[in-house]
């Protein structure tokens, strides 16, 4: 393997049923930002049916070059016509890096992929760079061990250099609708046989009704300081608008307006959001045990003492009766 | 029938410690398990037993004391149990280790093979999907549950998706990843636990497997660790006491300035 | 003995931990309050074979040793005293006689239902006139051509309303006192057997206690277990085997409270440090953890004993004897460590404490095993 025939950046552009995932235009910023590093070019990969029309979306947030690959075997993601496509692209074009999403099909088409070809894949990288030494080396960095741990993981000998990125981590670009940049249909030859060895029967969506809080991704809690289940609605309203879920301290669910499998803390669950918006919690330290490790903590709270302040990243002294339902408001206003 | 699942040993990262001098892992005194999701793989695989007889083998690469996760699988109810150790293996990564297994697997006579979706240690979800593109197999991932038409030799399996499932049909011989959300795990019987120490461990060496040494352990590994450090843990965070309308344009912007919204 | 746990033990080990804290654990406090028998675990332990722990493989058990019997009371009551004595009632007092004492037939007959868990298990001797001094029987038990006719009441009868066979102790002839006593083996559906009221207790308020009433019931002659007039060496060998597993029960509830207090400890924060800080706390805990260490030594060579066919009886009175009173002082300890909190309900010590007390008193109080012990030591 030559190293030098490899270049450029390319992006899985993850679309389902014709629309772009936001996390294939996160990417596209980060890749941005390497090629610019490396003087070299962005290239989305698009796959599916009658796609093409995604293709100035990513030109606007970044791509140079929009490979389009239209098939009806794209139309639904499938593991081996995916991996197939994206092979033949390889082979073709010989990608020096490649960034997938970190999403159930990025995870699922990223290792594949990587076998094929016989190359590294970084799994779920939060941060990318290229080394500002002389090497330029790609440098990918990761949580293990249960996000205790992090690593920086390089593919010296081998291209391409791939990664899944988890989604949410990268900035995209704003749109720019004067970016110019060249649409390209790409044809692959598909093995049909070995395709039909998996055959989709359906695609079912449903609302996921997180019963269980630990596996929510936000979470909006309430203590004594909501007082009473209507306290709690204005909390529900709130976590509806952020997709999330309620939660409480014990105090709230001794006094019977929560559910107990909806507590947090020691005698409760321990949970770890992205957000976690505490409100009239005083943060006894069973419930600090409980929701410490939460990614973002923000925390509403009238006593300017209350030791939930200790922990949050956030924290506003004031009257959640007041600002939770404020706040509703303003997101919804934005989501319009 | 013929199942083979592979399992890993690993620490259980929610009692993993790092030292925040050298940001390295403390080990002692954490308990090594199973790792979660090939427990639930080892679940579905059992329950297919009860109810087709298949015969279930269980299959780890580690080093020697992997043997502990071996003899929990017997105690499960599983009928043989090979363990991959040998030197040559080692500093591995997902694609050299994918290599291993699946040269260990070519040499069965295979139906199913289950892995777990992922690894609590690596959290890669690689090493399933890469075992069947080494043995060019049909694989579906995320498996939430999994039925078998024995008319057909084909499972139907519900995969999991972030908004729903999907159902899919894959014919036998053939790759699934399993989630350990989806099933609850058996425990292991007394009289199981009585019996799995009468059983033979079969302990294979890199010899038995038949795959070019370039292409297992260090050298048969594309991807290498530059460095590794303890997360950063957040400084404190600022109180505010300002007016309601503020305290809203303060959150507004922080739930941006993190992506929430 | 080696001391340390072989890899089977430590398998063991893994599982009942885990089965104890997912599924014991969550209903601890609820069995408690509700003072409700927890029929839903007891289905989910039969299932993996914990109600046949040490009964041979022949007669459906799982073929395990009394080692691993008393681990389970252990990580069991560590968590639920109450689901601990369920587990030992049934095994030590009806499962261990049947085995030890049945005939081909009665083992047949009763040991798989009993190792599945089909069926469970209880043992009755105490009368309200002949507590310690079992000898006082006033159950009478008659023979009448090819039947045993019984007659009178037992109490505190552990498992009582939900046990399906009873090892019961009866007079077969007064004249000759202790050896006028025999064993039987009553099944719950024997005509003229009925269960009479439940006690409402101090603690381990799950398990059902209750009295037994006999009735002109009739069992089938065959139902006589161990010989003639043997009843009552039958009882004190049955009540041998009990101790360790109550020994166990009481050495499960101390763990229970250091495991507790332990955590508690590092948490509470008075005067600017957690309290595990103080010296005071510590000298108290490393005290308290020795004594727990040296009550688990004593009930594993107990059932090492009993295992290798060694006699363990005055073993087994050491091994509660200690494990009881340390229970006692452990959990008592404990409470006072959690202070206010530890008195409430929102913490397992309080039930702890209360569950801790009566290993102090059935299957032999203290007294009697201060009595059997120096019985072998001034013989």
């Amino acid at each position: 393997m030559n190293l030098t025939d490899y270049k450029d950046v390319y992006v899985f552009a993850e679309q389902r049923e014709g629309k772009l995932q936001n996390v294939a235009l996160e990417l596209l910023g980060k890749a941005r930002e390497l090629a610019d590093a490396n003087q070299e070019k962005v290239v989305a990969m698009l796959l599916g049916k009658d796609i093409k029309g995604l293709a100035p979306t990513l030109i606007e947030h970044g791509a140079d070059r929009v490979m389009v690959v239209d098939h009806d075997l794209l139309k639904d993601y499938m593991t081996e016509p995916y991996t197939e496509a994206i092979t033949a692209i390889i082979e073709s074009e010989k990608p020096s890096i490649m960034l997938i999403g970190a999403t159930t099909i990025g995870r699922d088409l990223g290792p594949r992929v990587s076998a094929r070809n016989r190359t590294g894949l970084t799994a779920d990288a939060t941060k990318l760079e290229i080394s500002d030494d002389e090497a330029h080396e790609f440098r990918m960095t990761r949580p293990a061990f249960g996000g205790n741990l992090m690593a920086t993981i390089l593919c010296k000998n081998h291209r391409p250099q791939m990664s899944t990125v988890r989604p949410g981590v990268m900035q995209k670009m704003a749109a720019d609708k004067g970016r110019k940049g060249e649409v390209v249909d790409f044809k692959v030859n598909f093995d049909e046989k070995k395709i039909a060895r998996v055959k989709l029967v359906k695609t079912v969506k449903e609302e996921k009704t997180v019963a269980d809080i630990s596996e929510a991704k936000i979470l909006v809690s309430g203590g004594r300081g909501v007082g009473t289940k209507d306290g709690f609605g204005k909390l529900q309203a709130l976590a509806a608008e952020l997709g999330g879920e309620v939660s409480s301290s014990r105090a709230m669910v001794d006094a019977g307006v929560m559910d107990a499998s909806r507590q947090v803390g020691q005698t409760g669950k321990t949970v770890r959001p992205a957000l976690y918006m505490a409100c009239g919690i005083s943060g006894a330290i069973q419930h600090l045990a409980g929701m410490e490790e939460s990614e973002l903590i923000i925390a509403i709270n009238k006593d300017k003492f209350a030791p939930i302040f200790q922990v949050a990243d956030l924290g506003i002294v004031g009257d959640l009766h007041k600002i939770v339902p404020m706040l509703t408001e303003r997101l919804k206003t934005m989501q319009k | 029938m013929n199942i083979v699942v592979c399992i890993k040993q690993v620490p259980d990262t929610t009692e993993v410690k790092i030292n925040p001098q050298t940001g390295t892992l403390i080990r002692e005194g954490v308990p090594s398990i199973m790792n979660p999701d090939d427990k639930g793989g080892l679940e579905f695989a059992l329950q297919l037993k009860d109810k087709y007889g298949a015969h279930v083998t269980v299959i780890t690469m580690g080093l020697p004391q992997a043997e502990a996760i071996l003899r929990e699988a017997l105690a499960m109810g599983v009928d043989r149990a090979i363990l991959l150790t040998d030197r040559k293996l080692g500093g591995a990564d997902t694609l050299a280790t994918s290599s291993a297994i699946a040269g260990a697997l070519r040499t069965m006579d295979v139906d199913l093979i289950v892995t777990g979706r992922q690894a609590i240690d690596g959290d890669t979800a690689q090493v399933g999907p890469q075992i069947a593109e080494h043995l060019d197999l049909p694989q579906v991932s995320y498996m939430e549950d999994l039925l078998y038409n024995e008319a057909t030799k084909t499972f139907t399996i519900r995969k999991q998706l972030e908004d729903g499932y999907q159902v899919l049909e894959m014919q036998a011989p053939c790759v699934v990843t399993a989630l350990a959300s989806a099933v609850q795990p058996r425990y292991m019987s007394v009289s199981g636990i009585v019996d799995a120490f009468d059983k033979e461990v079969e302990v294979w060496g890199a010899d038995r497997i038949n795959v070019p040494d370039e292409e297992i352990g260090k050298a048969g590994s594309p991807t290498s660790v530059f460095k590794s450090f303890p997360k950063q843990l957040k400084p404190a965070g600022q109180t505010f006491e300002v007016s309601p309308e503020e305290a809203v344009e303060l959150i507004v912007n922080k739930l941006k300035e993190k992506h929430i919204i | 003995m080696d001391f340390s746990y072989t890899k089977q033990e430590e398998l063991f080990l893994q599982m009942i931990r885990e089965f104890a804290e997912k599924e014991v654990k969550p209903l601890a406090a609820e069995v408690d309050e509700e003072e409700r028998f927890p029929e839903e675990t007891v289905a989910k332990m039969a299932k993996i074979g914990l109600m046949g722990i040490p009964v041979p493989k022949q007669y459906g058990g799982a073929g395990g040793t009394n080692l691993m019997y008393g681990m389970a009371v252990e990580e069991l009551s560590r968590v639920c005293a109450t689901t601990g004595v369920i587990l030992s009632a049934h095994t030590s007092l009806c499962v261990a006689p049947i085995m030890e004492n049945g005939t081909e037939e009665q083992k047949q007959r009763y040991l798989p239902k009993l190792a599945s868990g089909e069926w469970i298990g209880a043992f009755g001797l105490t009368e309200p006139n002949a507590g310690t001094d079992a000898a006082g029987q006033q159950t009478t038990a008659v023979l009448d051509g090819d039947e045993w006719v019984l007659n009178g009441s037992k109490i505190f009868i552990t498992n009582g309303s939900y046990a399906h066979v009873f090892i019961v102790i009866a007079m077969t002839d007064k004249s000759l006192g202790t050896k006028g006593i025999s064993a039987f083996i009553v099944e719950k559906t024997d005509p003229g057997f009925s269960i009479g009221k439940k006690e409402k207790k101090m603690g381990i308020r799950g398990s059902a206690t209750t009295e037994l009433i006999f009735e002109d019931c009739r069992i089938p002659k065959d139902r006589q277990l161990g010989q003639l007039g043997k009843g009552f060496g039958l009882a004190m060998k049955t009540l041998d085997g009990g101790r360790i597993g109550i020994a166990c029960q009481a050495l499960g509830i101390a763990q229970g409270a250091m495991d507790e207090t332990v955590k508690y400890t590092k948490e509470r924060k008075q005067f600017g440090r957690s309290i595990a800080q103080f010296q005071n706390t510590q000298f108290q805990m490393a005290d308290l953890e020795t004594k727990v260490q040296a009550a688990r030594l004593l009930c594993r060579s107990a059932h090492y004993k009993k295992d290798h066919g060694i006699p363990y009886s005055a073993d087994a009175a050491m091994a509660k004897l200690f494990s009881a009173e340390t229970a006692m002082e452990v959990t008592t300890k404990a409470v006072q460590f959690h202070g206010g909190y530890g008195y409430t309900r929102e913490y397992p010590v309080e039930r702890m404490m209360r569950d801790a007390k009566i290993t102090e008193i059935y299957e032999g109080t203290s007294e009697v095993q201060r009595m059997v012990i120096a019985g072998k030591l001034f013989k």
